[in-house]
C-alpha cells in the first residue's frame, strides 16, 4: 500500500467520539506502521463503521456481524493493554 | 500564484447537525450549495450526542413553548438573549416534527407519538415540577439526527466536500464576505469558495482545555477564522464543565459511581469532601463536587506528578456491584486511566464539555457585529453564539439549537441570495493572500516551535487557570501565559513537508484556530469579575446582594473580544422577547 493510502488512513482515524480517538490513537502510532497491505485493507474496512457501532463493538457491548471484520477489531482492543 | 476559484450560492464549512440543517434549506430551494467538512458528515462530533433533543411537544404531559422558554431564561442565568430564546422555544416542535418527517427514527409511544422523557432543568409550569421534554432515537439521537439531514442532503443535490478543510475567510473591502479559502486534504491544494452567503457551522472548540469530553476535531475553526477576519468572539467565559472526567483522556464517569459510593479522594488520601458538604459529602451537586476538586488541586493536594487530578475511589465496593451496577466504568479505567478501579482508584478531573459562547448572531442566523448584519455571512450550532444558552446551556437544547438556527440561518440566506445581484463580484485577493501566506510561514519555519508543546502548553494553562472554577490571581496569570503560548504557536514548525493528507500540518493548523479561542477564552474571563452560570469565580462569592456572586448591576451584558490588541467591549442582553413579556431577572435556584 502506497503511503498516499496510508496517510489517509491515519486522517480518517479521527473520528466523531472521543473514545475512538483515544483507542485509535495508539494503534495508529505503533501498530499502523506494521500492518501489510491485507491489514490495511482490513483496516480500512473497519474505519467506515458508523462510530457509535464501532464503538460497541471495540467495547464487547454489541458482536460485529461481519465476521470478516472481527480480526481487526481485536487488534485494535489489543493495542489498549 | 493564481489560486483556483469555485463558484457557488452558498458555501456551508461544517456537515455537523447545523450545517447540514442549513444546507438543505437551501438545497431544496433549488441554490447550488456546497458543504465542506474535514470529516465524513456523519462522523461530525453531533454524532455523540445521546441525551435527546428537546421540544414542547406535550406527548405525555401538558407542555408549552412559554415554559421551556422559562426554562431556558433561567438556566443561561439571564444571560441569553430572550428575543432568540423565544424563537427557539416556539420554532421547537416544528422542527422536531419536520425531522420526523425527514426519516429521524424517534422512539415512540405506544400511539405512536415521539415518545418524551425528563431532562435537568426542564420544568412545565414556570418552574414548578420536571417536565417531559427531551425526544430522543435510543442512545443515539445525534447519530440518527445527521443521518437523516445527509440523506437528505444527498437527495437535494447538496455538493460535499469531505476532507476539506476551510483556512481563512475572504471579505471585499466594505468588510462584505465573500466566501472562503479552504484546503483540500488529500493534496494540500488552496482554492477559493466564493459564494453570495457563508455560513459557519464548525462547532465547538473543547480541545482548548486538557480534560474535554470533545472529540479531537472539535479545535474551533470557525471561531479562529472568523478572529482573523476582525470579526469579535462573544461571551467565550462560559463553557459547560463535567465534574468527573478521567485525567488525561477526559472520557466521562457518570454520577452514578458516587451514587453507589464512589469517594473522592486528595494526594494524601483524604476524603475532602467531607469538608466542602458535611451532609451531602460526595453526593454534593456538580457545581460544588467540581469547585471542591479544583480547590484541593489549586492548593497544592492534587495527586500524580503534576497534582493535577483527584482520584475516585471505588475499591471499598464490593467488585459484584461494581459490575453489575456500573457497567463500563471498570473497562473505561482500565482503557482510558490505566487502573483497575476494583483495585485503585481512578483519576479524574473537571472536564469541558460545551461552549456556549461564539461568533454574535441574531436568531435569523446573521452574524451581527455593531448591531449590523455582516453582509454575506451566516454561523449556527455550537460555533455561533445566538445567544440562547447565555451562561450556561441545558441539556438537549444544543440539538434543538441546531435544527432551529441551521433552518433560520437557511432561510435568512435563502432571502439574500435570491436578492443578491446574479454575478459574483470581483475577489478581494488581500485576504486570499494572507490565508496564503500563514500556511507558507508554516510550511517554511525553521528552529520553530512543536506543535504537541505548544498545544500541550495551551491545555495545561486553560486547564489550570480557567477551568471549572477560577481564581482571580490564577486568571491574571493565565493571562499572561496564555499570551505566551500565542508566541509558541506564531512558530511552530511541522518535519513532515509532504502534502499528501499531511496530518501534521492539518493540526498545527488548527492549532492557529485553538490558541484564538484560548485568548478569547482567558482574557474574557478574567474581566468578568462576577460568577454567573457556568463562569465561577472564588473573588464573587454568594452574597444577600449578589446572590451566586451574580452582579446584574455592573454585568448583565454580553462580552465581545476583539482579536486585534485583545480588546474587550460589551453589549446589553437582549430582555425584549418577540411576542410575550420579559422574563424577569430572580436568583437562579432548583
Ligand atoms: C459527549 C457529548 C454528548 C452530547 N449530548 C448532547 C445531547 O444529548 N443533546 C444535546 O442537545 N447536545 C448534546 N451535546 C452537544 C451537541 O452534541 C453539540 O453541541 C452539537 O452536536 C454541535 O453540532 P454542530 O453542528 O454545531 O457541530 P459539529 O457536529 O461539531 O460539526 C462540526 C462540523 O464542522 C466541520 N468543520 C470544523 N472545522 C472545519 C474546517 N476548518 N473546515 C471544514 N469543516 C470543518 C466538521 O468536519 C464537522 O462536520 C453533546 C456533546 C458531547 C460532547
Amino acid at each position: 500500500m502506497d503511503d498516499v493510502h496510508l496517510k489517509r488512513l491515519v486522517w480518517r482515524s479521527r473520528r466523531g467520539l472521543l473514545e475512538l480517538d483515544l483507542q485509535l490513537e495508539r494503534f495508529v502510532a505503533e501498530v499502523l506502521p506494521t500492518l501489510d497491505d491485507a491489514a490495511l485493507a482490513e483496516f480500512e474496512n473497519v474505519l467506515l463503521l458508523p462510530d457509535n457501532d464501532f464503538l460497541d463493538y471495540l467495547n464487547g457491548k454489541a458482536d460485529c456481524p461481519d465476521e470478516r471484520l472481527k480480526p481487526m477489531l481485536a487488534r485494535i482492543r489489543g493495542a489498549q493493554q | 500564484m493564481a489560486i483556483p476559484v469555485r463558484k457557488f450560492d452558498a458555501v456551508i464549512v461544517g456537515a455537523g447537525g447545523a450545517g447540514l440543517r442549513a444546507a438543505l434549506q437551501l438545497s431544496e430551494a433549488g441554490l447550488k450549495t456546497a458543504v465542506l467538512s474535514k470529516v465524513f458528515p456523519t462522523r461530525s462530533h453531533t454524532v455523540a450526542a445521546q441525551g435527546g433533543v428537546s421540544a414542547s411537544l406535550g406527548n405525555s404531559e401538558p407542555d408549552h413553548w412559554h415554559w421551556h422558554m422559562y426554562d431556558t431564561v433561567k438556566g443561561s442565568d439571564w444571560l441569553g438573549d430572550q428575543d432568540a430564546i423565544e424563537f427557539m422555544c416556539r420554532e421547537a416542535p416544528n422542527v422536531v416534527v419536520e425531522l420526523e418527517h425527514f426519516g429521524m427514527p424517534f422512539d415512540r409511544n405506544s400511539d405512536g407519538t415521539i415518545y418524551q422523557r425528563p431532562f435537568g432543568g426542564h420544568m412545565s409550569n414556570f418552574g414548578e415540577k420536571p417536565v417531559r421534554r427531551a425526544c430522543a432515537a435510543a442512545d443515539r439521537t445525534g447519530h440518527a439526527m445527521l443521518h437523516a439531514l445527509y440523506q437528505r442532503n444527498v437527495r437535494a443535490n447538496t455538493q460535499f466536500f469531505v476532507e476539506w478543510m476551510a483556512l481563512d475567510l475572504v471579505r471585499d473591502t466594505d468588510g462584505n464576505v465573500q466566501g472562503v479559502v479552504a484546503m483540500e486534504m488529500e493534496t494540500s491544494d488552496i482554492y477559493v469558495f466564493q459564494a453570495k452567503a457563508t455560513l459557519f457551522a464548525t462547532g465547538g472548540a473543547g480541545r482548548i482545555f486538557a480534560s474535554s469530553t470533545n472529540a479531537f476535531i472539535n479545535t474551533g475553526d470557525g471561531l479562529g477564522i472568523a478572529a482573523r477576519a476582525g470579526i469579535p468572539l462573544e461571551d467565550m467565559e462560559f463553557w459547560q464543565f463535567h465534574p468527573t472526567g478521567v485525567a488525561g483522556a477526559g472520557v466521562l464517569i457518570t454520577e452514578g459511581v458516587r451514587g453507589e459510593g464512589g469517594i473522592l479522594r486528595n494526594a494524601q488520601g483524604e476524603r475532602f469532601m467531607e469538608r466542602y458538604a458535611p451532609n451531602a459529602k460526595d453526593l454534593a451537586s456538580r457545581d460544588v463536587v467540581s469547585r471542591a476538586m479544583v480547590t484541593e488541586i489549586n492548593e497544592g493536594r492534587g495527586c500524580g506528578p503534576n497534582k493535577d487530578h483527584v482520584l475516585l475511589d471505588i475499591t471499598h465496593l464490593d467488585p459484584e456491584v461494581i459490575m453489575s451496577k456500573l457497567p463500563g466504568i471498570r473497562e473505561i479505567s482500565i482503557k482510558f486511566a490505566g487502573v483497575d478501579p476494583i483495585k485503585a482508584p481512578i483519576p479524574v478531573v473537571p472536564t469541558c464539555h460545551y461552549q456556549m459562547g461564539g461568533i454574535p448572531t441574531n436568531y435569523k442566523g446573521e452574524v451581527v457585529v455593531d448591531g449590523k448584519p455582516v453582509s454575506g455571512f451566516y454561523a449556527a450550532g455550537e460555533v455561533a453564539c445566538a445567544s440562547v444558552h447565555g451562561a450556561n446551556r441545558l441539556g438537549t437544547n444544543s440539538l434543538l439549537d441546531l435544527l432551529v438556527f441551521g433552518k433560520s440561518s437557511g432561510n435568512s440566506m435563502i432571502d439574500f441570495i435570491k436578492a443578491a445581484p446574479k454575478d459574483l463580484p470581483e475577489l478581494n485577493t488581500a485576504d486570499v493572500d494572507r490565508s496564503v501566506a500563514r500556511v507558507d510561514r508554516l510550511n517554511n519555519q525553521k528552529n520553530g516551535s512543536n506543535v504537541h508543546e505548544a498545544r500541550a502548553a495551551m491545555q495545561r494553562t486553560m486547564q489550570a487557570h480557567c477551568g471549572v472554577f477560577r481564581f482571580k490571581d490564577m486568571l491574571a496569570q493565565g493571562v499572561e501565559k496564555i499570551l505566551e503560548v500565542e508566541q509558541m504557536v506564531k512558530t511552530t514548525e511541522i518535519a513532515d513537508k509532504s502534502k499528501v493528507f499531511n496530518t501534521a500540518r492539518i493540526e498545527a493548523l488548527e492549532l492557529e484556530n485553538l490558541i484564538e479561542v484560548a485568548k478569547a477564552t482567558m482574557i474574557s474571563a478574567n474581566a468578568r469579575t462576577e460568577s454567573r452560570g457556568a463562569h465561577v469565580r472564588d473573588d464573587a462569592a454568594d452574597t444577600p446582594e449578589r446572590p451566586n456572586g451574580r452582579d446584574d448591576q455592573n454585568w448583565l451584558k454580553h462580552t465581545l473580544w476583539h482579536r486585534e490588541g485583545n480588546r474587550l467591549d460589551y453589549k446589553p442582553v437582549n430582555m425584549n422577547p418577540l411576542t410575550v413579556e420579559t422574563i424577569a431577572l430572580k436568583t437562579r435556584s432548583y
